[in-house]
């Protein structure tokens, strides 16, 4: 019964956020008031904003998801809910889809507020049809959600997880093309960066941020960009262990 | 459902469970009949968990067979024919009794009128909007038994439901686990209480990962001449030391 383990598990995520409220304004506000230093730290140079204004909207979803999916993980590890819903009829891969379902709606919620305050508060241009934006935004999230889901299995304390995340999400922060071309980085630098998921989500929203339409090349960076994320949540699916030492 | 009740409902032969290098288990084979309420008896840390997670199919590394409802472990639970409570209560937190048991219905593909019917039996009909977190420790306990009780399994594995409830609860636990084996259930309950033995139908004795005995609570205290399963268990104990 995937189908009914998705749904409801869906629907018990949301019901959790829903009760903490402060998270979930921290996840709406917090994007927003990066994006807003960002604009105006550049106050003088206007052009910076325009240009990683969009990437960096869509590279909040990944981190936010990456700390809540980890830590919700964790906590149904050591609670004994996990242990419990191993010995039910439940599917892992309808486990994983659900927690997906419910990250992707709020990623959809996150990316929307952050992206009118960018584009009614603080001018910030884009080009490209918005809902390519969103997607591309959902798709990280679910990158985030699945790795964190993923590296969650390797933590064995909440501090361990939170690490997780300057260790797996900077780098490729780092190497997306965000802060430096990525053809002026080393070239192992420039390799590595070439085959991480974060890459092909920079460049899809650079693309959207600059030019109109839809083009062969965004919908290319967009299938890399969700076949990783869909990949990652499989191999999250697979640390849930039905039978633990 | 069409099992024949008179075949035990768990069977285990030759079961050994390492855990970290360590034997946690070592060589059990007993069987738990059928629609009766069955003790695990025995101070903490003997392995009276790790043998309910066997029987769940939970429990890594297991070598020998268990037979679970005449499945191989897992198989059934997985099925939702078993029903398991955890020593510490494996329910959401941050969500409401209500919708923690809707949750868990919903896997089973249970609707409303169970979840209410199962808070009823539990003593817990009128806290459905509460919060798990802002309940007592027994109300927590209560919420996780009703979890398991959810699919009306034939087979129940409670460890340690009564730990740390008030007399009068507890009490009115075991008259809910005596209705319930009235009804054909089976009840595994694990407890290091000595005092709950009396109330099971069969006792497993056990002891750093052994079986020390099988039997009635009236049986095992005759087989060792005490007084009460306290002293049966210690008797118990001491002679196995002679051996």
């Amino acid at each position: 019964m995937p189908g009914s383990t998705t749904s409801a598990t869906a629907t018990r995520v949301l019901r959790q956020l829903r009760r903490d409220r402060r998270t979930v304004a921290m996840l709406l506000m917090i994007p927003t008031g990066l994006l807003t230093l960002v604009r105006y730290a550049f106050d003088a140079r206007p052009e910076v904003f325009q240009r990683v204004g969009l990437p960096l909207i869509g590279v909040f979803p990944l981190v936010s998801m990456f700390l809540v999916a980890s830590i919700a993980m964790l906590r149904e590890r050591r609670s004994g809910t996990l242990e419990r819903l191993m010995s039910l009829p439940t599917t892992k891969l309808g486990l994983v889809a659900g927690y997906a379902t419910a990250f992707a709606a709020v990623a959809v919620a996150q990316t929307g507020v952050v992206l009118s305050m960018g584009v009614v508060l603080l001018d910030l241009e884009v080009a490209g049809p918005m809902w390519l934006a969103v997607i591309v935004a959902v798709a990280n999230a679910l990158l985030g959600m699945a790795l964190g889901l993923l590296l969650s299995a390797f933590a064995h304390t909440e501090f361990q997880a939170i690490q997780f995340m300057p260790a797996f999400l900077l780098p490729q922060f780092l190497l997306c093309g965000l802060l430096v071309d990525r053809h002026a980085m080393a070239r192992p630098l420039e390799v590595i960066s070439a085959v991480l998921p974060l890459t092909f989500a920079y460049d899809a929203l650079r693309w959207v941020a600059d030019r109109g339409g839809v083009s062969n090349e965004v919908l290319v960076d967009l299938a890399v960009t969700a076949i990783m994320a869909l990949g990652a949540l499989a191999a999250g699916a697979l640390t849930l262990k039905r039978r633990s030492p | 459902m069409s099992r024949d009740v008179s075949s035990p409902a768990v069977t285990l032969s030759g079961v050994s469970v390492r855990r970290g290098g360590r034997l946690v288990l070592q060589d059990l084979s007993l069987s738990v009949p059928s629609g009766v309420i069955v003790g695990l008896i025995g101070p903490s840390g003997c392995g009276k968990t790790t043998l309910m997670r066997t029987m769940i199919g939970l429990q890594a590394n297991v070598a020998g067979i268990v037979d679970v409802l005449d499945l191989p472990a897992g198989v059934a639970a997985r099925q939702g024919e078993v029903g398991y409570m955890t020593q510490d209560p494996s329910v959401y937190g941050d969500l409401t009794v209500g919708e923690n048991l809707s949750y868990f219905a919903a896997l089973l593909n249970l609707g409303p009128e169970r979840v209410s019917e199962v808070m009823g039996s539990v003593s817990l009909a009128d806290m459905s909007d509460a919060v798990v977190a802002d309940l007592s420790g027994g109300q927590r306990a209560r919420v996780s038994l009703a979890v398991a009780l959810l699919a009306d399994p034939p087979l129940l594995v409670l460890d340690e439901p009564t730990v740390g409830l008030d007399p009068a609860l507890r009490t009115e636990l075991w008259a809910e686990f005596a209705r319930l084996a009235a009804t054909g259930t089976t009840v595994v309950v694990s407890s290091h209480v000595m005092d709950e033995a009396s109330r099971c139908d069969q006792l497993i004795l056990m002891r750093d990962g052994r079986v020390l005995a099988t039997g009635s609570p009236t049986e095992l205290i005759a087989r060792t001449g005490s007084v009460d399963v306290e002293e049966a268990f210690l008797r118990l104990v001491a002679d196995r030391g002679d051996t």
